[in-house]
């Protein structure tokens, strides 16, 4: 064994390598890191510092410190003597948001599964085409196809024309402005979202174990409920988690299906910037949003390593 | 021998890159910024092929949404078409550039009353464009009663509940119910505004939507037998849908005027100002009149216009209507109000 005040080459050597593989590893991730620090965490500083100013009357920012936004999204002034009384509209709004978003990835969820089981279950061929046939809508425009979607679901669109003609309603459905037609929207806009990531967890799932459970006399909910969904929760996880947040800044659907009326958190902080004119409420709703989703991640980080813990034990 | 398409395909593309680079091709450009649907084609090619000008058109939908992108430091464009009052605020915001319109040689075709406006006296930084009102339409094979007044958008028969679309546009909604409350417009009073904001938020029970790009669509589609919708586009939906009729409440409509500017900074200073002066020759006016159904800004156009011009009820205005109110901006503090009010009535 040589001693450690000499260190044969051959150590020093393996010392240059690791040092140069960590130099590897800092150039291949310098673009990644740039990007991230020049298009991500830059504009979220810029939105913080923002949301703590005063808005100028025709946009734009006046730089004097002020917590009004975050004050006007609990609390409404009074048009007369500027008292502060609660006012949960904002709020109403954010709980709007997370409902659809809640119901739209529980639909996804329902519909996208068999499907991305059925998918997963189909020769190699097949699959691939069915895989692309899952991505064609996103070969069009969203706003293009929210239209359409209005087109087919208002008043005066083939779906009430089909039911009035077959005699199952007696007026047309009121469908499209109104939160249902807002929910049409997101589950169309991300079901895909939901389907891949699926697809992806059940596709590499062990079907001799379905074969196993059912000889030990499994049934068929069981086996489903006990085998193929835990281990294709990644998948679930992944999936809920891709529709779940951007419905929640949904922003075209609620502003063409849902007439404008009833504002999502999106149109929210888009008519702050736009009509309203006031980019410090727009940037708070927005560091709120981002906050509360944050916080729902890393509860739910916490939790599932917690879990894992325990099966380990 | 004769080139092949694909070459001179080629060589023009490649043309086309080498000049990108030089000065040479961008005195050949101009980007328009204007409201959807409010230029034809015809007048776009036209004044492409008069001035070998490359146009590039991009659009907006309500003067709040052009002031919002300009301050939020939209850049590159040329022209833009602003309403009256928003002429006035981007002329004291410093954002338009000095024409003096004066010494184009159309400008003796602006009639003397649109020469002298409030929000541009002397047209030192604009030219008039179109002018209309701001009204609603009823149809009539839902509703037959009477449908000059404002009561069919603020507390409509019931036929018509649940069947109205608003523009999405503060000042047209707003102004509406003041009219209708027989309130003072640019209204900074409390008492008034508390009353305002509770009519508006009643009667939103009966509205379908808030929509300005789609204001014809869902006429014509039969979604909404009430749109609020400005007089030529409603001229185009009624071409669409006959029965649609153009009111005009006793209780006041807005009027309006649209103007073309140059935005500050603008990269094509030159072909702005022949796009501005070509616009005002009156043929052109008129084949922008014959495709937007508004009133043009500038005379003579008369000879070029459609026979349906002519008659046409939106465009004519009846003498039995009060005459159309042109609102001036607002102070600070009712601009504040008046947002207040909107985005609680949206959410």
């Amino acid at each position: 064994m040589p001693s450690p005040a000499t260190p044969p080459p051959r150590a020093a050597s393996e010392h240059a390598r690791a040092r140069r593989r960590l130099k590897a590893r800092a150039l291949l991730l310098s673009p990644a890191l740039l990007v991230i620090c020049g298009l991500l965490v830059l504009p979220l500083c810029i939105i913080v510092v923002y949301s703590f100013l005063t808005p100028g009357t025709y946009g734009g920012v006046v730089w004097r410190f002020s917590t009004e936004s975050y004050v006007q999204f609990l609390f409404e002034r009074d048009l007369f003597d500027d008292t502060l009384a609660f006012s949960p509209a904002y709020l109403q709004i954010y709980w709007r948001s997370f409902i659809q978003a809640l119901v739209a990835t529980t639909a996804c969820f329902l519909i996208g599964f068999p499907t991305a089981y059925y998918i997963a279950t189909l020769p190699e061929r097949k699959k691939y085409m069915w895989v692309l046939l899952i991505t064609v809508p996103y070969w069009i425009n969203l706003l293009i196809r929210t239209i359409a979607m209005l087109f087919l679901i208002r008043n005066e669109g083939p779906l009430n024309h089909a039911l009035l003609f077959a005699g199952l309603v007696d007026a047309p459905l009121k469908i499209a402005y109104t939160n249902i037609g807002v929910g049409i929207g997101l589950i169309y806009t991300y079901l895909p979202f939901m389907v891949l990531p699926l697809y992806a967890a059940i596709e590499r799932f062990d079907f001799r174990l379905v074969e196993a459970a059912s000889d030990l006399y499994a049934r068929r909910w069981t086996i489903l409920r006990r085998v193929i969904l835990p281990l294709a929760m990644p998948g679930v996880v992944a999936g809920s988690l891709l529709v779940f947040i951007p419905s929640l800044g949904a922003f075209i659907a609620p502003d063409l299906l849902g007439g404008g009326k009833n504002l999502m958190i999106g149109n929210l902080i888009a008519l702050q910037f736009q009509g309203s004119r006031n980019w410090p409420f727009g940037s708070a709703a927005a560091v709120i949003l981002m906050t509360i989703v944050l916080c729902a991640l890393l509860v739910y980080v916490r939790q599932q390593s917690k879990a894992r813990l325990r099966q380990l034990r | 021998m004769t080139p092949s398409p694909f070459k001179t395909l080629a060589a023009a593309a490649l043309l086309g890159l080498v000049g990108a680079s030089g000065p040479a091709q961008s005195a050949g450009k101009l980007n328009l910024y204007n409201w959807f649907d409010y230029l034809p084609q015809e007048l776009v090619d036209k004044f492409s092929r008069q001035h070998d000008v490359e146009v590039t058109l991009d659009t907006y939908d309500s003067n709040e949404s052009l002031l919002a992108r300009l301050k939020a430091g939209v850049t590159g464009y040329d022209v833009a078409v602003p309403g009256d009052y928003m002429v006035r605020i981007l002329i004291n915001e410093g954002m338009l550039e000095l024409i003096n319109a004066s010494e184009f040689p159309n400008f003796g075709n602006i009639p003397a009353e649109y020469v002298d406006v409030y929000f541009d006296p002397g047209r030192k930084y604009s030219v008039p464009y179109q002018w209309g009102t701001t009204g609603f339409m009823v149809d009539t094979a839902v509703y037959d009663g009477d449908i000059d007044t404002l009561a069919i958008i603020f507390n409509p028969p019931p036929e018509l509940r649940g069947r109205i679309n608003m523009l999405k546009d503060v000042n047209d909604v707003i102004n509406a119910g003041l009219r209708y409350l027989d309130l003072e417009r640019c209204n900074g009073n409390p008492e008034d505004l508390r009353r305002l904001s509770d009519l508006l938020n009643d009667a939103k029970r009966h509205w379908l939507s808030f929509n300005s790009d789609g204001a014809k669509e869902v006429l014509v589609s039969g979604d909404a037998a009430v749109g609020q919708i400005w007089n030529g586009f409603g001229m185009r939906a009624r071409a669409e849908r006959p029965s649609l009729k153009y009111a005009y409440p006793r209780e006041g409509i807005t009027g309006w005027m649209d103007n073309l500017v140059v935005l500050k900074g603008a990269p094509n200073l030159d072909n702005a100002k022949l796009f501005l002066n070509f616009m005002l020759e009156p043929e052109n006016a008129a084949i922008l009149t014959n495709f937007a159904r508004y009133t043009a800004g500038v005379s003579g156009t008369e000879p070029f216009l459609d026979e349906e011009m002519k008659t046409a009820h939106e465009v004519n205005y009846p003498s039995s209507a009060p005459p159309p109110e042109f609102v001036p901006p607002c102070p600070d503090n009712v601009i504040r109000l008046y947002d207040r009010i909107w985005t609680n009535l949206l959410k």
